[in-house]
């Protein structure tokens, strides 16, 4: 097998938030197999850089999986075709010679464009801001050991903990809700014993925030578990849910 | 000129209550006259802005990222320390910072390591209080493994993202803070100089990375917490975008620089694979506790690994080190690694490779048990090479990883210009010339949640600060500087990209600043550097139109930085007339090939001066004094 593969790319233009955007189409002609998708990009801003032209705004930062930066829909799916995996693990290997692979940005109205294939993912910041902590001063913590957490409970509390806020659950989603993400912060906390005091709050608080930023209701098409790459479960929305009802029914907190 | 650490005197035990004791209060009514920035919001910063905040302080807390929690810390695997004896193995206070001492190559400060391990017992509580998901046993209590470099166990974890869960955990309160309106959260700015006025720092200049926009932003202190300098090498374990530049305008503008050539290069990382490749991946040491690390007995063994005998396998480390086997520190195992590659044995196709084999482990405790411990991290090595690790052993090969050095401070995290703080990976203090797994994010924690609470209080109840308008000469000039530096880069329009010099840099600190050291290396080292820097102002090529979202022109900040920052790293690396931890000098050396310090003439902290681009910086010695761990050839046999 030759150790490079020629590659069509189509590629979402869009200089700024208020250009309309189309694609463009470019072409590789030896992308080496052992690459990552994001190292195939370098080589195609190289190339742009070389013929004076504006390079593909992408972003990205760790590079291994666990900083949530980067997302590209690659051919209609976030973070592209390999399941639990982000767009900076994904490797040229799965891709054959002659491939021609559409590139697009996080599509929400929760996340405005910024440039191209960046999109501005603020809105996860606010929903966190809006109780996904235990209000715990520095000085106040008891003993570690004091705090008993079954083995089973933390491995699940840290199944949800795994997410990395990337986004892909609301670019998957048809309704680009924000659900998954949501769920995955309040399951972590609701799993655990030092969550307990504010869990009634913080599921209303964050559910609240989420529908004013602009992400869509949950209808259950599950698209989000099948993107995610940290494979984190739709389960977790379901708990979410009887968390929501039980504190909207029963708790003294107001919904706004 | 002579520095001192301000750090108490005494028992060692005594030192860090007796500085708490002597540090001013500023009253809770009086928190919110004071106004803090906090550059950088990893572990170190975002553990700072959030306790600031829950004090009272007006804090500013500055990322340039989109988000407080992509921070490279995020990507932290192993573990974190602490001296809980929690598994009744004989750990303790002292032992953590012997261990530390000890691991760091007798260079680093007695009194702040002691500190680190005083509080770091209650970082473990805090994290836990915050809902940080640690590995637990059945009972319910905390799980601890082992790390290299020490006989107990004393690191927790959160599988193979310890980081990621820390990160959260001090992202979070962080947050909390920014919900309560204590905390003003600044995304996408990057700090481009630092504002001294009458000598104390008074703020920044920040870039806004979506507009472009310069913006001045005054304080009462100015805290940074901008991580390690390792990109210097183009590929290394860290992020793409982690960089020198808040550090090295902190220096320009007097901060002094320390011990820059201390530098980490971490042994079990995956090897590089071809000339296209951006980025390095660690595999987490944490591996060490079950993988054997081994070789070919003879050079030039092409023999799959399953084909090759026992008999004719060389764990070398197991051999050469027989107490601590796969276990001995990093520099050690980094250096083995080199060593072996270089006698032939290496193995892959780059032949610049050994062997991480699982085989007895998945033997002896099961496939399960493997799995549980470290599977997303075979995971992660099966994406990224397209092996499978549970059938055939991991490749794997030094990466630089973590810098030791950083901006000079003094026991209470305070840098040469008054009112800069350094905190976690930017400063140099608590290890020495090599620094202990697991040892990270217990200090960038350490700094932030229990350290600069106490000592910055210290500084703001001691002093006055007249308010200082954005007008003022400082601000305006600053401000110029830093415009004017980027709108030159973006008027060369020269014919090569910002990453092609990046790259080059890279390939000469590696091959001449890593993992082994000559006078001559050094000495041509800095030549091709200052060849590079003078090509980069005249050929570098950004395109674009400079103002507003411009990734390019980002970097080429960035790299320019790292251009004049790696010519003071070579020439502290060709100072330090010695070999020590990470820093190692092939003219200094024992028989065995073991690191030979000199500490008649080098054991000080070097801090260094900015004198110029260019020009050779001015030498600041902190003299180290070893009270309590007595100086000693290191042994891990």
């Amino acid at each position: 097998m030759a150790d490079t593969i020629r590659l069509t790319l189509k590629v979402w233009r869009q200089r700024d938030p208020k250009d309309a955007g189309a694609f463009e189409t470019y072409q590789l002609d030896a992308v080496p197999r052992h690459a990552s998708f994001l190292e195939m990009l370098d080589l195609l801003n190289e190339q742009l850089i070389r013929e004076n032209k504006r390079p593909v705004a992408f972003e990205h930062d760790c590079r291994e999986g666990i900083c949530g930066t980067c997302g590209i829909v690659i051919d209609g799916q976030a973070h592209g075709p390999q399941r639990g995996t982000t767009t900076c693990q994904l490797h040229m290997r799965h891709y054959r010679d002659g491939d021609t692979i559409v590139l697009e940005p996080w599509r929400a109205r929760g996340f405005p464009i910024i440039q191209d294939l960046a999109v501005d993912r603020s809105a996860f910041d606010r929903i966190q801001a809006a109780g996904g902590y235990n209000s715990v001063n520095v000085g106040n913590a008891p003993d570690a050991n004091a705090i008993l957490v079954g083995r089973d409970q933390a491995a699940a509390a840290f199944d949800a903990a795994t997410c990395i806020g990337c986004g892909a659950c609301v670019a998957a989603c048809p309704n680009a809700s924000a659900m998954l993400f949501v769920s995955a912060k309040v399951g972590h906390m609701a799993m655990l014993p030092q969550g307990q005091p504010e869990r009634s709050k913080r599921a209303l608080r964050m559910v609240t925030q989420h529908d004013a930023e602009g992400f869509g209701a949950c209808t259950n098409t599950l698209e989000c578990e099948a993107a995610c790459p940290k494979e984190i479960s739709t389960r977790w929305i379901q708990r979410l849910n009887r968390d929501y009802l039980r504190a909207a029914l029963a708790s003294d907190e107001v919904p706004s | 000129m002579t520095l001192t650490s301000n750090a108490p005197t005494g028992p060692i035990e005594d030192r860090w209550s007796k500085r708490k004791s002597e540090l001013k209060l500023v009253g809770p009514t009086n928190r919110r006259k004071y106004s803090v920035i906090v550059v950088g919001t990893g572990l170190a910063g975002a553990s700072a802005a959030a306790t600031l905040g829950e004090l009272g302080y007006r804090v500013k807390a500055f990322t340039f990222h989109d988000s407080p929690r992509r921070a490279h810390s995020v990507a932290a695997q192993g573990g974190i320390n602490a001296a809980k004896n929690y598994q009744n193995d004989g750990d303790s206070v002292f032992r953590l910072f012997y261990d530390t001492v000890k691991g760091g190559d007798f260079r680093a400060r007695e009194a702040n390591v002691h500190r680190l391990a005083e509080v770091s017992a209650n970082i473990i509580d805090q994290c836990v209080a915050q809902g940080v998901p640690f590995a637990r046993e059945y009972g319910g209590t905390l799980a601890n493994r082992t790390f290299g470099g020490v006989l107990v166990s004393r690191t927790f974890y959160a599988r193979g993202q310890t980081g990621q869960q820390l990160l959260l955990g001090a992202y979070a309160s962080l947050m909390r803070q920014v919900d309560l309106g204590k905390v003003t959260l600044c995304t996408r700015q990057e700090m481009m100089d630092l504002i001294v006025v009458d000598g104390k720092a008074r703020g920044i200049v920040t870039r806004n990375l979506l507009t472009g926009a310069y913006e001045v932003h005054t304080a009462d202190a100015v805290l940074l917490a901008t991580g390690g300098y390792s990109n210097v090498f183009y590929l290394s374990t860290n992020a793409m975008a982690c960089n020198v530049t808040a550090a090295w305008r902190a220096h320009r503008r007097g901060a002094l620089f320390a011990n820059p050539c201390y530098t980490q290069i971490h042994p079990t990382c995956i090897p590089q694979s071809g000339d296209y490749q951006s980025k390095l991946t660690l595999m987490s040491e944490s591996l060490r506790n079950d993988g054997r690390v081994w070789v070919p007995r003879k050079a030039d063994d092409t023999r799959a690994p399953g084909d090759i005998p026992d008999a004719e396998r060389d764990y070398y480390l197991e051999r050469k080190y027989p107490t601590f086997g796969n276990m001995v520190p990093r520099d050690v195992a980094s250096r083995n690694a080199k060593y072996v590659c270089d006698e032939g044995r290496g193995v892959g196709a780059t032949r610049r490779a050994v062997y991480l084999d699982f085989r007895d482990a998945i033997e002896r405790d099961g496939l399960n048990a493997i799995s549980a411990r470290y599977g997303n991290l075979f995971d992660m090595y099966a994406k990224i090479t397209g092996d499978d690790p549970y059938q055939v052993p991991m490749r794997i090969y030094p990466a630089p990883h973590y810098t030791m050095g950083g901006l000079w401070v003094d026991y209470n995290l305070m840098s040469n210009i008054p009112g800069l703080f350094v905190l976690g990976e930017a400063n140099f203090s608590d290890h020495g010339a090599n620094r202990l797994g697991a040892s990270a994010l217990m200090q960038g924690l350490a700094d932030g949640y229990f350290v600069i609470p106490y000592t910055l209080s210290g500084y703001l109840a001691e002093h006055t600060f007249a308010p200082v308008s954005p007008d003022h000469p400082s601000c305006k000039d600053a401000l110029q500087d830093a415009k004017g530096r980027l709108d030159k880069i973006a008027s060369v329009r020269g014919g090569r990209s910002v990453e092609s010099f990046h790259r080059e840099l890279g390939m000469v600190m590696l091959d001449r600043v890593g993992m082994s050291r000559t006078r001559e290396g050094l000495d041509d080292a800095i030549k091709k550097v200052r060849a590079i820097r003078a090509e980069f102002w005249e050929n570098v090529r950004v395109p674009g139109e400079g103002l507003g979202y411009n990734t390019e022109l980002e970097k080429a900040g960035r790299v320019a930085d790292f251009l004049e920052f790696a010519e003071t790293m070579a020439h502290d690396a060709l100072y330090r007339e010695e070999s020590c931890g990470g820093h190692f000098r092939e003219e200094h050396q024992t028989p065995e090939g073991e690191a030979k310090r000199n500490d008649d003439d080098f054991c000080h902290v070097a801090a260094w001066e900015f004198q110029g681009v260019g020009q050779t910086p001015s030498l600041h010695k902190e003299e180290l004094s070893f009270e309590f761990v007595k100086l000693s050839q290191r042994s891990y046999k």
